[in-house]
Formats: C-alpha cells, structure tokens, sequence
C-alpha cells in the first residue's frame, strides 16, 4: 500500500511538475514570438491562444492546399450580402475606373494604387477553397498580386506586426499578422476563374487569405494600414469579427 | 492478471455478506482520481462540444461528399430542421437566431479541454497500467460463451452481479476500447482536417477522407456515434444501479444500493 501511494505521489508530481513547467515555457514562447490574438481576453482566450499559438508554430510558412483546374466549382458560390452602399454604386457605374487602394500607416512611402496599377504588378493565381464558418465550400482560381508585392512597393517598417485592411462598408474591417500579410497565397485579388472578379464574389478587388476561414477574405478592399498595435482599432480586439462574436483567427 | 487478483482481495473485503457495516477505509479505490477527474471534465467538454456542435450544424444542416458542397451543390443528404441562416434553402419559412460566433469560441475551447485531458488520461493510463488491467479483455473473456452470455445479459437489462461492481465485463471493455481509441481520435482528426490552417500544415489529414466536405460528413457520423455511446452508457448505469455508479465515478467508493440500506 505504501509503495503504491509512494509511485503515485512520484507520478503525481512529475505530471504536475510538467503541466507548470509547460505553462511556464508556453508563455515565454508566446511572449517572445508573439502568439497572442488579440482577442485573447474573456472566457474563450484560453483555446483561442492555444488555436492561434499552435497554429503560427506550425503554419507560419505552410501553403493553403491548391487544387487541379477540374476541381474548380462549377459555379462558384457569392455568398448573401448587405446591400452595397452609396459609395460603391457610383463607383460601379464608372467602370470601377475610380477604385482606389490606399495603404497608410508604418510605411515609408504611403500610396494610393488604381486597379490599373494593381493589375500591372506580377499577376499571380491560385486555385484554392473558399471555407465558410457555416460549413459550405467552394473551389476557383483567384488572380492577383501577392499582397507582400505591395508592401514592399511602400515599404513597411521593421517594427510592423499587423496589416488592418477595410472594405467600402464601413462596418466590414479585418485584420491579419505579418505571417499571413507575408504568405505568397495572400492576395489582392482582381480577377476568377479566367475573368474578372465579379461583384458577387468580391469584386472588383477582394483581400484573400486561403488559409483563413472565407469570413477573413473580406470584399471591395479599399484601404489598408500597417500597424505595430491592434488596440487603435475599433474595440481593440483586432477586427470587427470578434466585436461580433467572432474569432479573429480563423485558421481553426 | 495481477491488477485482476487485486480487485478480487477488495471484493471479498467489501462484500456485505456478514450484514455488517464495511468500513470505507480498508476498500480500493474503485476508479482512480485520475480516472475519476478526467471522466468528469471530458463529460463537460462533451455537453460543451455537443450543444456548440448542434448549433454550428443548424447554421448550414446539408452535407457532402469529396472537396466542396454549397446550396448550388448537390447534397449527399440534408436534415428536415430549419436553419440558422437565410442562404440555406429548408423549405421552413423562418431562420432560426444565428448563435455561432460563442458556439465556434466555446467548441474549440472544449475541443482543447478535451483533448489535453484525454492526453493526460492516456498516456498516464499506460503508465499506470489501466489500460492493461481494466479494459483489456482477458484471454477467457474473449472466448465465444463469455462473449454471448455477456451479450444476452444485456438485451435482458439483467443488473449485473457484485464483480461487475469491481471490474468491466467484456462488452463494456471493448466499447471503451472503441471509444478511446477509434471514436475519439477519429472525431478529433476528421475535426482538424476541417481546419483550413491546419491542413495547410498537414494536408494528408484531409486527403485520405477524400475531402473537406467528407471530413465534415464523418465528423458528424462520429458525434453521433459518441451520443449513442453516451446514450446507452447512462442506460447501462441506471440498470446497474444509478446512485452506486454514481458514487463510484465521483467518490471511487464502489458497492451495491443495497450495502446502505
């Protein structure tokens, strides 16, 4: 019996000795390495962190899986949408000739690009899913220039840690970190499926992350902002997601 | 067999053949606390996962084989039950209250509750010989007439003998099997390879399901094998007896209801 209890308290303390130690070595790592989203607050920051945490351990340089050209969709979901305002209607009336991304913020030369230039930048595509919160899905080929194209057009400073990135609605905002504003998937996205990107879907310029659920590929991009700190923004939980009740990473 | 011989010692101390009092002090543990805990938290990870499963389904109740599904794509099937979003045609003429946002936050919370204490069950429970000596069956077990006896024992809802107060019977050992060690991984996997980020990482998590849209439909065949399990589980409880059960998962004091009266 003694002995029993004595291999049990040895057990029990190992295990214990672990679990803090663990904790101990998970925090630093996370405060060195920046592992933390920012909606780490409240009662689902625990699994959020460790989701986020683990995730960008293990997926800082990971490739979003690209499909073959027969596994495109044939007709590609747009999803339901508020109605487009006031602002976004007259644009479309000219063509999307007067469609402007402006990129301010942490870098040394602010700018604001037209479609034009955009699209005269090395074009890219990619055929990749399209994943909703909800659970349906979709597979098409996106065309457009890598983000980190034009950050280095603007040249984001060192100390640059987030890229926050606006639709025309004002309510629709969102952002991302280094690693993903980095990632050779994540596009300004101009054109699908061999056209141009349409409305329904986007267009005509749409910010995608295909590592990141669809609600983070967020449509009519009109403005971007390099930042170091998320707490300016909104309630300062990183994006208007978790302000609605959403995660703000959503690579699961 | 040794773990065997252990509890049939305690067994004879513990039977209330004279119609005396049993003082608790000298009778083993039924369950050990490590059992015992990581029971009961993985029982609140499961609710947790259970009702922010159902609530995550509502949100889009079709389901698909292969990469990619969507309202523009045939299903594989669809449930009769209205949904949480306008997009998803029913044939209801309402849209349930859409709850997702505190549904995904709280099912991947229970998700990393659940799986980290089942970590520490299992690999504690090779340490400690659990596995071993409580859930595997014995070589007599698995002959064909213990086998039937112990399967007619249960379609009569017969109220199992004082061993089995002590120790699994064979069905039960294999369903545990089953669950910890085909059930719950292949509900985490079919989960993490739903997972955009992840399978960027591992993409051979989602390809050897065939798919997405596979992943998600298994997912969901699994969880509902889990409610099964759990479902007959809390029967098998009340047939053996409800609060001496109860008593043993919580406190580790084994026994018959009859041993209080």
């Amino acid at each position: 019996m003694k002995d029993i209890s004595r291999r049990k308290l040895i057990i029990r303390g190992l295990a214990a000795t672990a679990g803090v130690s663990g904790l101990g070595v998970a925090a630093r790592i996370a405060q060195r390495y920046g592992l933390i989203p920012p909606d780490h607050g409240g009662i689902y920051g625990f699994g959020e962190t460790l989701t986020y945490a683990s995730q960008r351990l293990l997926t800082r340089h990971s490739l979003a899986r690209e499909f073959s050209r027969s596994q495109i969709s044939k007709r590609p979901l747009a999803n339901e949408m508020p109605p487009l305002n006031e602002a976004f209607k007259r644009l479309q009336a000219g063509g999307f000739a007067d469609w402007r991304l402006s990129i301010d913020g942490m870098v040394d030369r602010p700018a604001s690009f037209s479609l034009a230039k955009l699209k005269s930048y090395p074009s890219r595509s990619q055929i990749t899913m399209v994943q909703c919160e909800e659970g349906w899905s979709y597979i098409a080929e996106w065309i457009g220039v890598p983000l980190s194209h034009v950050l280095d057009v603007v040249g984001t400073h060192p100390q640059a840690r987030y890229v926050v990135y606006f639709s025309i609605d004002p309510d629709w905002w969102e952002s991302m970190d280094m690693a993903d504003a980095l990632h050779p998937q994540t596009f300004l996205t101009y054109g699908m499926d061999g056209a141009e990107l349409p409305v329904g879907n986007g267009g005509p310029l749409r910010m995608r992350l295909p590592r990141q659920l669809g609600y983070k590929s967020v449509k009519f991009i009109t403005h971007l902002t390099v930042t170091d700190s998320l707490k300016k923004f909104g309630k300062g939980l990183g994006s208007a997601s978790p302000e609605g009740g959403y995660a703000w990473y959503a690579g699961i | 067999m040794a773990g065997l011989g252990s509890v049939q010692v305690s067994l004879g101390a513990s039977a209330p053949s004279s119609g005396s009092a049993v003082p608790a002090t000298t009778v083993a543990s039924r369950h050990s606390t490590l059992v015992r805990v990581t029971h009961w938290i993985i029982t609140l990870c499961f609710f947790a996962l259970l009702v922010t499963g159902a609530e995550i389904l509502i949100s889009h109740p079709r389901f698909y084989w292969g990469e990619t599904g969507n309202v523009l794509t045939t299903p594989l099937f669809q449930l009769p039950i209205p949904s949480s979003r306008a997009l998803v045609p029913t044939g209801y003429g309402y849209v349930l209250p859409d709850q997702n946002g505190w549904s995904r936050y709280l099912h991947f919370q229970a998700a990393w509750i659940a799986v980290l204490t089942g970590l520490l069950y299992g690999i504690s429970s090779f340490f400690t010989g659990h596995f071993r000596k409580n859930l595997l069956p014995g070589k007599a077990d698995l002959s064909w007439r213990t086998f039937s006896s112990s399967i007619a024992k249960h379609l009569r809802f017969e109220r199992p003998g004082e061993a089995e107060a002590w120790s699994y019977n064979v069905l039960q050992r294999l369903t545990y099997l089953f669950v910890i060690f085909v059930l719950f991984p292949l509900v985490i996997w079919t989960g993490l390879a739903m997972s955009p980020g992840f399978v960027s990482a591992v993409p051979s998590a989602v390809t050897v399901f065939g798919g997405q849209q596979s992943a998600r439909t298994i997912h969901f065949f699994v969880s509902l094998a889990l409610v099964l399990f759990l479902f007959v589980h809390v029967v098998m409880v009340c047939v053996a007896g409800f609060r001496s059960r109860m008593r043993a998962m919580i406190t580790g004091r084994a026994g018959t209801d009859t041993e209080r009266t």
